[in-house]
């Protein structure tokens, strides 16, 4: 039992920050139709900013803030003025092409300019371990668990409870009839990118320890949160973070129980099950679309 | 007079032409053409590039001092991916390229594909490769810069059973050719010393997680833990070890004590313990200046590839000395059954045998992780003095 309750909290640790990636996915999707198969490079573009900002003296704290500012400034208004705004109206096929180009530029852009090593990665939580009911717990574990958590359950709340968050929804909802209600469309496609923004460098801090600071640590996790928006339904934010744990914590048992072989094919089979039982995600909701 | 002057000048311009492609021509083919092929990129990252390195230090050196038998060193590099094709058409196309020596990859399911091309061209061919099976293909050109997993698991088998003196291991290899080779060769001397397997667990190269692993090695609840994985792999499984409070001994062999692993891993890294067939910590003065040199130029410690690269050029080096030709032919067979000393070959680091199928014999190392430092524990003879 106490074997099944670690690798349940390891799952969950994980699966929350597959969610943030995840959650990335499902509100560039829901405000402009852009689905971002370079979301694992935006993860790794992040790590990397902080990365040099440590090796200039800056403590973690300032390095992440500055983090932010450049995801904020390149992975948020650049991506959406240089390479989503172009495409709209080319359609999805278009953007997705675009995407998967940007995230081998982002790749070599890395390689060449940093290197092809991967580079050690400070925790922003202590690598102490405690022992709770039998169950050895790391505070790195439960430091990400609550940082992911607060992250989506703010976003929720931002989401739901703020003039802007529902302005962002009804412009997910219905573009030209959240304009035609005086909601500042562009602004809030804007907001969308930032906070996805904000999303990967929350994600590239807390997953960098353990993925290592690499050129090609995004490919894992890109594929994994694409999963896990899927598996939890694209039109759903909470999808998104259902989607991440599950994918987490399944990899885990799978991994434990049946062989870590079959590990990183958890999240495959799964989302294959529930294109086929139910395509739109296990919260996502019907989609109608005039053709 | 002016059509003259410019038939004059265009004569002359042309003869100075042909001069300098002749000479430059002349001198291109005086150069010793060396070609690096590999791992600078994918899974394969931290090793070709420790490799590169330590081989591109070398020649810069041996270029500096004057050369081979007074032929400069021309260097090509090239990067395999990781992956065997890549590196097999690298091999292709320095052949083709009329290479003199081959140098890599590193990785043993690379080289155990692309091998057979060298072999072909009659090039020697040095290799970082570790995996038993590589010299038992009776190919005459390949050698190899470290010991065999047949040569060193025996030495952590031993460690193992008489130091620690353990009744039971849990194993974790990495499945690919190096680690499926590491894992049938200590299974195989765990056996003879009638210590159990209690696990054996497979990881995949590129693996992230490793939670699922430690705690399946946590549940055999064996004496100690034996794992054998590349050098990013080796940091992420130490990092969930120590997540994990895993307090049972952590022994390997060579990889998971190397520096590369150790910065990585950070203080989860400390307290492994085990066999490393080279390191940049040996209590060997030749040794420790080769690892300044390297810290001085690549702004970061040596591990054992970065040795290997360095060994390796030095290697090639005594043998075209030795055969006073580099005809592939003459280079091989002056480095078979042969040994070099380091009075007379001081690059090569340590006293060195190769034998009838290119593998080697010298001393190697049992050392400890402590304080993110090697430790080293004890200087272990070469087999043939004991």
């Amino acid at each position: 039992m106490t074997d099944f309750l670690q690798l349940l909290i390891s799952g969950i640790a994980t699966g929350s920050i597959y969610a943030m990636a995840a959650l990335g996915f499902t509100l560039l999707w829901q405000a402009s139709g852009t689905i971002n198969f370079a979301q694992g490079e935006f993860v790794m573009l992040p790590a990397f900013a902080m990365l040099i900002g440590l090796s200039v003296g800056l403590p973690l704290s300032f390095a992440f803030l500055v983090a932010v500012a450049v995801s904020v400034l390149v992975l948020g208004a650049g991506f959406k003025k240089l390479v989503v705004d172009p495409m709209r109206g080319s359609g999805v096929v278009a953007i997705v092409v675009a995407t998967l180009g940007l995230s081998i530029g982002l790749k070599s852009f890395v390689k060449a300019g940093y290197s092809a090593e991967p580079h050690p990665f400070p925790s922003v939580f202590s690598e102490e371990v405690f022992k709770l009911a039998g169950v050895t717990i790391s505070y790195s574990d439960v430091g990400a668990l609550i940082c992911a958590g607060l992250m989506v359950l703010g976003l929720q709340l931002f989401l739901n409870k703020t003039i802007t968050g529902r302005g962002m929804q009804a412009v997910a909802q219905n573009t030209f009839a959240a304009e035609a209600l005086g909601i500042n469309v562009k602004r809030m496609i804007f907001y969308t990118f930032a906070i996805n923004a904000i999303l990967v460098a929350v994600t590239a801090l807390l997953i960098t320890p353990t993925y290592l600071a690499k050129f090609d640590m995004g490919d894992n996790i890109g594929l994994k949160a694409f999963f896990a928006a899927i598996i939890g339904g694209f039109n759903n934010s909470r999808g998104a973070l259902l989607g991440g744990v599950l994918v987490g914590v399944l990899e885990n048992l799978a991994g434990a129980y049946i062989t870590p072989s079959y590990k990183d094919g958890v999240a495959l089979v799964l989302f294959l099950a529930v294109i086929l039982v139910k395509p739109d995600g296990l919260l996502g909701t019907p989609q109608e679309r005039k053709v | 007079m002016k059509i003259a002057s410019k038939k004059m000048l265009a004569g002359a311009m042309g003869a100075a032409g042909i001069t300098l492609a002749v000479f430059t021509s002349t001198a291109h083919a005086q150069a010793i053409k060396v070609a690096k092929i590999v791992e600078l990129s994918g899974g394969g990252t931290t090793a070709g590039t420790m490799y590169r390195n330590g081989a591109r230090l070398a020649f810069n050196e041996i270029n500096a001092a004057g050369g081979i038998l007074g032929r400069k060193v021309d260097i090509a590099e090239m990067d395999t991916q990781s992956q065997p094709a890549v590196a097999k058409a690298m091999t292709v196309k320095s052949i083709d390229d009329k290479a003199d020596v081959i140098f890599g990859p590193v990785f043993s399911g690379s080289i155990l594909v692309s091998m057979t091309e060298s072999q072909k061209a009659s090039i020697p061919n040095f290799t970082g490769g570790e995996a038993a099976n590589l010299t038992q293909q009776g190919n005459q050109f390949l050698f190899r810069s470290s010991f065999s997993q047949a040569m060193g698991m025996p030495k952590v088998a031993n460690y193992l059973a008489n130091d620690l003196k353990v009744k039971s291991v849990a194993v974790i290899f990495i499945n690919n050719d190096f680690g499926k080779g590491g894992r049938d060769a200590i299974v195989k001397e765990l056996g003879t010393r009638n210590i159990k397997v209690a696990a054996d667990i497979s990881t995949d190269p590129g693996q992230v997680d490793f939670s699922s692993a430690v705690l399946r090695a946590k549940q055999a609840n064996a004496d100690a833990l034996f794992a054998y994985l590349n050098e990013e792999e080796s940091a992420r499984l130490l990092r969930e070890l120590r997540k994990q409070g895993y307090d049972k001994p952590i022994v390997g062999e060579t990889t998971i004590m190397g520096a590369k692993v150790i910065e990585l891993a950070g203080t989860a890294a400390n307290g492994v313990r085990g066999h490393v067939g080279l390191t940049a910590d040996a209590p060997v003065p030749a040794i420790q200046a080769f690892a300044q040199k390297f810290e001085r130029e690549f702004k970061t410690k040596s591990d054992h590839n970065g040795i290997k690269g360095y060994f390796s050029a030095y290697a090639y080096k005594a043998a075209v000395e030795k055969a006073k030709s580099t005809d592939g032919k003459a280079v091989a067979a002056a480095l078979r059954n042969s040994c070099f000393n380091t009075k007379q070959n001081p690059g090569i680091l340590l006293d060195v045998c190769f034998d009838a199928n290119g593998d080697i014999d010298r001393e190697s190392f049992l050392v400890e992780v402590k304080d993110g430092k090697q430790a080293v524990i004890a200087t272990l003879p070469p087999l043939a003095k004991r």
